[in-house]
């Protein structure tokens, strides 16, 4: 009962990492830097709580957040591909951008500057936190799923493989008549798209926004794929056990046998362990953050 | 005529042309790195117009409060004054790391890590000192604990080619954890998240020398920052390890192959980067509060990366960036009654991707008009 109980709250905790890292492999393994994960995911969750707000519908939710996520990720995608900015100066500045524009319309549409309303969300309304209110909500399917579309579309469709040529040599790529802003462009829009799931996951099961909700989670994701070495099976894995080790944080609680700072600088440190290569050095795509000629 | 008296000639003329080339280079140069500024401020300015329109307010009044909060009286440019300061120090912290070639993201956790390591040797130091004699020791202090926390990436990019960008933005979370876990659990006040006061050596408001600004934050850490951006620029563009420095930046394998120790320009910038970032802690902890407060930094790491960006790595640049980014901040609270003050937030981004944006572009177009 126990064992159960920790695994469900490992995957609610992980459903939103599983989103975010899934589209960030897609952005990175196609040679664009995912540092907006985290503003697409907070871009995501205000979109969808507007969404579900208006039209009473959890599902209108889902495709505000959808439209959120993608029209934030272009907007990455023009000024880097476009305009040839910097892609981690343009990264850190969308997920500032996010910040600012959800709080100012919060104050616009609901006139509070912590939080909105009551939204719709899925399943029934007091169904708690147990297994059963896990299974009702589709976007912990889609969840799931999602990690298995990204790794079956990179590795088994013609586009996966035009997505990792660009992203490991962009001039190869183009010799051969594959357009790589288009790929690029593609990519990012994907990547967006599904950030935004992962915030509206957030919303729409806590039935509200708040400011800066995410938290972080943008940044535990993007951990999660370099300690996945940017594969979707492995970033997800990667997700599992940093959702794991925050619900034996909070199981734990009040056993305080761990400060729970420790425990919330194990993703990061486990990540920096990987970069430096202790264990099997973590190597990006070759053409990451890289200008495309 | 004999031929020396045109050789001479020739000299004179070719000497004038290498003049002229240069001041063409030079205004080039200049219009380089103000036209990007021009274009972001235009599209920050349009992007602020529709934001406040939204909100049912009238432009011209809401920027003119913006002005009269900042600029207008002396506590509101006390304030800018003491944005500024630590906006110029962890502006100049990326800026130097970007001149090397590394992006540090890491600008605030050093300098929360700064601060800290400051607000330590003030709560162990008798509180008899004078601010002379305690400056010196504090800003050491803040150097070492901000060159600790940018050392450790340059070391790890350095040793096993770990990407800085990555390892200092995880550093940040890992750092910020660890702060906030010793003061909340072994030093803070009661029913707060910061440490006690520090008596030793408080260092003086401006307010002391002009009464102006008084209720404002500014104090002499400003002075430290000005002579940080003086000694930054004499270092990068007058020291033969800030010319190494640049090379490793521009291209490092060209700079190994001249003889330069890639790898060692690589952790003393971090380290440098963070040092500077670092000293940008004495401006909360002991120029403000006289106490370490948990997650002071509060987001003056990460503008110093839009301070760099936007000042074009240059020390006067940094300075003047990191003046207009404080003047949005400051102005955001100005106007905060009329329409949210997240408006600048909004703003401060727009700068950051309309500049990081056009830079590319203004280089392109200056090349082709050649």
């Amino acid at each position: 009962m126990i064992l159960i109980a920790f695994l469900v709250q490992t995957l609610r905790i992980a459903i939103p990492y599983l989103f975010a890292a899934s589209g960030g492999v897609v952005s990175e393994r196609s040679g664009l830097i995912a540092i907006g994960l985290e503003g697409y995911m907070l871009g995501g969750a205000f979109c969808a709580a507007l969404a579900s707000y208006y039209s009473g519908s959890a599902w209108v939710g889902l495709a505000g957040a959808m439209a959120g996520g993608v029209a934030l990720a272009l907007l990455y995608a023009v000024t880097v591909i476009r305009f040839r900015a910097d892609q981690v100066v343009v990264g850190i500045a969308i997920n500032l951008l996010v910040i600012g524009v959800t709080r100012f319309f919060l104050r616009l549409a609901f006139h509070s500057s912590a939080n909105s309303p009551r939204v719709p969300g899925f399943g029934a309304e007091q169904s708690g936190t147990g297994v059963v209110a896990l299974a009702h909500n589709p976007l912990v399917w889609l969840g799931l799923v999602s990690v298995a579309f990204v790794s079956w579309q990179l590795y088994r469709t013609p586009f996966g493989l035009r997505i990792r040529a660009v992203g490991e040599h962009p001039a190869a790529a183009t010799s051969v008549g594959i357009r790589v802003a288009k790929i690029r462009y593609l990519s990012a829009a994907l990547s967006g798209m599904l950030a935004a799931l992962g915030g509206a996951y957030l919303a729409l099961d806590q039935h509200q926004f708040s400011a800066e909700m995410t938290a972080g989670r943008g940044f535990i994701a993007l951990a999660a794929i370099i300690f996945g070495r940017w594969d979707p099976f492995r970033a997800a894995l990667a997700c599992l056990l940093f959702a794991a080790a925050e619900t034996l944080q909070i199981q734990l609680q009040g056993a305080q046998l761990i400060p729970s700072q420790f425990v919330e600088m194990i993703p990061y440190v486990l990540t920096i362990v990987a970069l430096a290569g202790v264990v099997g050095r973590a190597v990006p795509p070759a053409a990451l953050g890289k200008v495309a000629d | 005529m004999s031929a020396s008296s045109s050789s001479t000639a020739d000299t004179t003329t070719s000497h004038r042309v290498v003049t002229l080339a240069g001041a063409a280079a030079r205004r080039a140069a200049i219009e380089e790195a103000v036209l990007p500024a021009i274009v972001a401020l235009l599209v920050a300015a349009i992007v602020g117009d529709i934001l406040i329109l939204s909100f049912g307010q009238n432009p011209g009044t809401v920027y003119r409060l913006l002005l009269e909060g900042t600029w207008g009286n002396a506590y509101g440019l006390g304030q800018v004054l003491y944005k500024a300061t630590t906006l110029t120090l962890t502006g100049l912290a990326v800026a130097v790391g970007l001149r090397a070639g590394l992006f540090n993201i890491g600008a605030e956790g050093q300098l929360a890590a700064g601060g800290f390591a400051a607000a330590m040797v003030g709560l162990i130091l008798p509180s008899g000192l004078s601010a002379l004699v305690t400056l010196p020791v504090y800003l050491v202090a803040a150097a070492i604990g901000g060159g600790v926390v940018g050392g450790i990436p340059g070391v790890l990019k350095a040793k096993f080619g770990a990407h800085e960008v990555i390892t200092t933005i995880m550093l940040n979370f890992v750092v910020l954890a660890l702060l906030n876990y010793f003061v909340a659990a072994h030093m803070r006040v009661a029913d707060s998240l910061h440490t006690a006061e520090i008596h030793a050596g408080a260092l003086p408001p401006l307010s002391a020398f002009i009464s102006g600004f008084h209720g404002s934050a500014a104090n002499v850490v400003i002075f430290v920052a000005i002579l940080a951006a003086v000694v930054t620029g004499w270092f990068l563009f007058r020291t033969r390890r800030g010319f190494e420095l640049r090379a490793t930046g521009l291209q490092p394998q060209a700079a190994e192959y001249g003889g330069v120790d890639v790898r060692g320009v690589w952790w003393r910038a971090m380290a440098l980067s963070g040092a500077l970032a670092g000293v940008g802690g004495l401006n909360f902890v002991l120029g403000y509060k006289h106490y370490y407060e948990d997650a002071f930094a509060s987001g003056a790491g990460f503008l110093g990366i839009a301070v760099a960006i936007v000042g074009r790595n240059h020390p006067l640049g940094v300075v003047l960036a990191a003046l207009v980014f404080a003047t949005m901040s400051q102005g955001g609270l100005a106007v905060n009654a009329v329409v949210p003050k997240q408006m600048v937030d909004v703003l401060q981004a727009v700068v950051i991707i309309a500049v990081a944006a056009s830079v590319p572009e203004v280089r392109r177009m200056l090349r082709r008009g050649r």
